[in-house]
């Protein structure tokens, strides 16, 4: 039973992920709303704006990101710690795919919503807080389930900027026992069940919204 | 220097222009990968798809559960284990076959259940009135599935394309040389790694720009009601 031995560190590891993993996801939803609101309902310059944030992080490799902030940006004077510049790299990549998200679900509201809303009287921002957005909010959530997912996974990627995260562990027992069949094995096992929790976590928020407890206030359809 | 390039780094844009070759030899590389692990992907995930649809439940549930497994752990990880464990089983593939193999084995996930949502689509009614029509299994498939199936599932395939491209740079910490591998070594060899590293983003803007402005045209293109295979 060596592979006993590997679990404290791997799990000190598998800490540091699932932070790293919930602070992406928080902060990438708030980078999300932001920018998927912007697009939709922000003037030309907001949505230019907006469009650019997200055309920059979607079309270009997170690695390719992570390594800019960490190795290039200290270059001109600007430098964060490792972790920060992990989660901060994370989340506006996985904000940048909510965003998409985000615009998509609230163009899909029907426009006879938004005629009622003009004939009630309500302002845009009223509009958006009572009536498109509790109706978009549900389609969201089956994708970000998935964008969760897909956090979880890319997150694996800091470990190259040498953030102690799960995989980190992993390499580092690894070169120290060669015995890589059990860690990398242990490992896998470790990141799909934080996927399999973070999946029903995911699942629950979904519920939880559908029953309309987001918005208490607001109207239902 | 290298591959025989020389450097110039007193300017920003010469230093650009005298790695841009060493950047372009690096992006064959990157697109080789993406196209080889591609083409694993799109087999294997056909292969999970048809597994997933079979009459034995310990064969359809076994693939239910490989096809979850593969979809949720990191491909960083799925990567260190093919090229570290492999070759303790006598499998010695070069860096680049395991980089391939890694994205293949991920994405298959992904393809399958393209595949599956596309076989799924064609309505109940078709298979019977196939069977009724005394059609074999084979021109059932021919004739009827895979023309209404091929529409519908490129333009996800094509999305998955390029997501893939998007994750070949993982492939770089087991030694492949694509475009970020270069770059980075370029930076480890000058200490400026600004230029190498934006170079190397901007040409993946633009690779994911021209390749969503050619699946947009794709899509418009493609006949709704199928592609007749003969």
């Amino acid at each position: 039973m060596e592979w006993l031995s590997y679990l404290p560190a791997l799990s000190r590891g598998a800490l540091v992920t699932a932070a790293i993993t919930l602070s992406a996801i928080a902060i990438g939803a708030v980078a999300a709303f932001v920018a998927g609101i912007a697009r939709v309902e922000g003037g030309r310059v907001l949505s230019t704006v907006a469009l650019c944030y997200t055309e920059l992080f979607r079309g270009t490799s997170l690695l390719v990101q992570l390594f800019w902030f960490y190795y290039a940006l200290p270059l001109v004077g600007i430098s964060f710690e490792p972790v920060a510049t992990g989660i901060l790299v994370l989340s506006l990549h996985v904000g940048a795919y909510g965003s998409e998200i985000v615009r998509g679900a609230l163009q899909s509201v029907s426009v006879q919503q938004h005629e009622a809303a003009r004939a009630l009287n309500f302002g845009r921002a009223q509009t958006l807080l009572h009536i498109t957005l509790p109706q978009a909010l549900v389609e969201m959530m089956p994708a970000f389930g998935n964008l969760a997912i897909e956090t979880l996974k890319l997150s694996s990627l800091v470990s190259l900027i040498s953030i102690a995260d799960l995989t980190f562990r992993a390499q580092s027992i690894r070169n120290l026992t060669l015995d890589s069949a059990g860690v990398y094995s242990l490992t896998l096992v470790g990141y799909f069940a934080m996927s399999l929790v973070l999946m029903l976590v995911m699942r629950l928020i979904e519920r939880w919204v559908r029953r309309g407890a987001a918005f208490p206030r607001a109207a239902h359809s | 220097m290298m591959y025989g390039f020389e450097w110039d780094t007193t300017t920003p844009l010469t230093y650009a222009s005298s790695i841009l070759p060493i950047i372009l030899i690096g992006l064959t590389v990157t697109l080789q990968a993406a196209a080889a692990g591609f083409a694993i992907a799109l087999v294997l995930g056909l292969v999970f798809a048809l597994l997933r649809r079979s009459r034995y439940t310990a064969v359809s549930w076994t693939t239910a559960i490989i096809v979850e497994f593969l979809r949720d752990t990191p491909l960083l990880v799925q990567l260190f284990f093919l090229y570290y464990v492999l070759p303790e089983y006598g499998i010695t593939l070069p860096a680049f076959l395991t980089g391939a193999l890694a994205l293949g084995l991920q994405y298959s996930a992904y393809t399958s259940e393209v595949y599956r949502g596309g076989i799924e689509a064609v309505p109940r009614g078709q298979w019977e009135a196939a069977t009724a029509l005394n059609l074999s299994r084979l021109q059932t498939y021919r004739d009827i599935v895979v023309p209404q199936i091929v529409p519908r599932i490129l333009p996800a395939m094509g999305n998955y394309l390029v997501a893939m491209i998007k994750e070949t740079p993982v492939l770089s910490v087991v030694t492949v040389l694509e475009m970020m591998g270069l770059a980075n070594m370029i930076g480890e060899r000058t200490f400026e790694y600004l230029v190498p590293l934006t170079l190397v983003g901007l040409i993946f803007l633009l690779l994911t720009l021209i390749c969503s402005a050619g699946l947009h045209r794709l899509q418009k293109a493609l006949p709704k009601a199928g592609i007749p295979l003969r």
